[in-house]
């Protein structure tokens, strides 16, 4: 089976407290750690695992510019065949649909019978897989959380549901799959498996290389625009308590008694 | 502004709390807006009469192909039935996640996710309020809608409109709705395991996230519960570590826990999860990133390392 996984380059939320900047056109991002986005490495390693079981390829790809590169490597040292870049100044500030429409272009070159995605990355908006499978027309499935490869024209697979339910489809290949968190158990990656892959080729694709027009994505074709960010008042906060912790255990003691806490 | 269409879900014949919240959302949207409930599924009826107390008119979309229909059918229905130009608010559940992507790209409509808010409207300019990186900030977003809008609503994030003084009526569309084979056939739904303990009937809670670091460290949590006689549950990112199982995780993905009190240790409190917390218990957040959203809907608030913080207070209750 040739697999694509979608893969994107983020701040880690787990190594950093995000915070606006001083003018509220973005996230403070000095001293912010990278990684690559948690959903695409569990999609990552699910193709990974496929393509162990069944045989086939596995071929990760990144939106982004050279910084990227290191995500994809990273992502490759997991056990990825090979890795693509899809790298152009006209696909700066994209939306979902441009990042969508970039994608197609790097799908339409390639012969792939299972693309993946992660369900969702750092803005939230768990997109771009669906959009992808509608241009593509191909059949689509958000929040993977199992793939069963039934025969190599079909798969079995759940998708996670509210409740913890899971809802079991089959769909035909070629499709589109959204991977959530939890799927498996991504493979650690340690510098020496970095290093391995250190000297491989990862080729880079802009525009002309993608047959796409410069307007069709980037700053030029989103329709969607972020105008600022700032910082969200949700409701009226906590009561802080301060003080020493002896004092402040003593405060939550009492009102966890007076609120049932304590039995 | 163009028609607004509101996509209504429900369980067992029973529409979501969603299709409330979206006659809200729409009003927010234009003020003397008057949305179109769309209801797609099989057996609806008494369903359809339900929503149509709080829509001036309901599109009924009914056949047997549609008993279980998934994201991919009812993408298809709705590329059918929907005017060009429409504006459409879909809850962003599982489901919407699924469907709403997909369906703007069908529609050449823009796509909005899991939008909280809206700022008016200028021209064919909307701006929306979202959130990133797990509600630790906000942003405004300004979609072009001249081509219509696929735009999900966060669960929860708007008031439901109990008025109910619709009296609407419903609209049968299922006549002409296109093809609705798919290469993704629905099989069964599996539920939930269910573990040792049920999270759903505790009155107190302590729950534990990515503040703990680590599996050995859960131990900490536990000594806790036991001195304050409650039960361990978690967030999501414990669950996926496999730390805990799945039955002990709080949220829209897991269980939905209505306890007195709610102690939220080292845990950010993404909207999915603080979804899963119902019946306004006492919320008490221990967390060192004092900009963790969870501050912001806790009644107590505690800036400190859970791995400090949570001994020291279970030898205290212990010393009670």
């Amino acid at each position: 089976m040739e697999i694509l996984v979608c893969v994107k380059r983020v701040p880690d939320t787990a190594e950093n407290e995000i915070e606006v900047n001083s003018d509220g056109t973005g996230i403070e991002t000095d001293d912010l750690v990278y990684s690559v986005n948690e959903w695409d490495n569990y999609a990552v390693e699910e193709a990974i695992q496929i393509r162990d079981d069944v045989g086939g390829s596995v071929t990760v790809v990144s939106v982004g510019d050279e910084e990227s590169e290191e995500v994809v490597r990273r992502e490759m040292a997991m056990g990825a065949d090979s890795g693509l870049l899809l790298s152009d100044d006209a696909f700066e500030s994209s939306d979902g649909k441009g990042v969508a429409t970039i994608l197609k272009g790097a799908v339409d070159k390639g012969n792939y019978d299972l693309i993946l995605t992660g369900a969702q990355a750092d803005d939230g908006a768990a997109q771009v897989g669906g959009m992808l499978a509608a241009m593509l027309d191909l059949p689509y499935a958000s929040l993977v959380n199992s793939i069963e490869v039934l025969d190599d024209k079909k798969l079995k697979i759940g998708r996670e549901v509210e409740g913890g339910n899971q809802e079991m489809s089959e769909i035909e290949l070629p499709c589109v799959l959204s991977i959530q968190t939890g799927i498996n158990e991504p493979r650690y990656v340690g510098i020496r498996g970095i290093r391995k892959v250190a000297a491989i080729d990862i080729p880079e694709y802009g525009t002309g290389d993608l047959g796409l027009s410069a307007e069709s994505v980037g700053e030029s074709g989103a329709k969607v625009k972020r105008l600022d960010y700032f910082v969200p008042e949700l409701g009226e906060g906590a009561e802080m308590l301060e003080g020493s912790t002896e004092e402040i255990v003593e405060k939550l003691i009492e009102l966890l008694k007076a609120k049932g806490g304590i039995k | 502004m163009a028609n607004i269409f509101t996509y209504i879900t429900f369980k067992d014949g029973v529409p979501d709390d969603s299709a409330l919240e979206l006659v809200t959302a729409a009003k927010q949207l234009s003020a003397d807006a008057s949305p179109t409930a769309v209801v797609v599924g099989s057996g609806i009826d008494a369903l359809c009469n339900d929503v149509a107390a709080s829509y001036a008119e309901v599109w009924k979309v009914e056949t047997e192909a549609l008993s279980h229909a998934n994201a991919e059918i009812t993408r298809n229905v709705l590329k059918h039935i929907l005017p060009q130009g429409s504006i459409l608010l879909v809850p962003h559940d599982t489901f919407g996640m699924d469907l709403s992507p997909g369906l703007s790209i069908k529609m050449d409509a823009v796509f909005v996710a899991d939008t909280i808010g809206f700022e008016g409207t200028d021209g064919s300019t909307l701006t929306c309020i979202r959130q990133e990186y797990g509600g630790a900030v906000s942003t405004h977003v300004a979609c072009d809608i001249a081509n219509g809008a696929i735009i999900n609503i966060r669960p929860g994030a708007f008031q439901p409109d109990e008025t109910k003084a619709a009296s609407g009526q419903v609209v049968d569309k299922s006549g002409d709705i296109g093809d609705v084979s798919t290469k993704r056939v629905y099989l069964e739904t599996v539920a939930a395991e269910v573990g040792d303990v049920d999270i759903t009937k505790e009155d107190v809670l302590v729950s534990i996230g990515r503040g703990i670091e680590d599996e050995d460290n859960i131990e900490i949590a536990e000594d806790l519960a036991k001195a304050m006689g409650a039960v361990v549950s978690c967030s999501r990112p414990i669950v996926d570590a496999k730390w805990l199982e799945k039955s002990r995780q709080v949220g829209t993905s897991g269980q939905t826990v209505k306890p007195k009190v709610y102690m939220a240790c080292g845990i950010s409190g993404s909207f999915q999860h603080l979804g899963g917390i119902k019946g306004n218990p006492f919320i008490v957040a221990i967390n060192k990133n004092p900009k963790a959203p969870i501050f912001q809907v806790a009644d107590v608030g505690i800036e400190a390392d859970i791995m400090d913080f949570l001994p020291e207070l279970t030898d205290a209750i212990n010393e009670l």
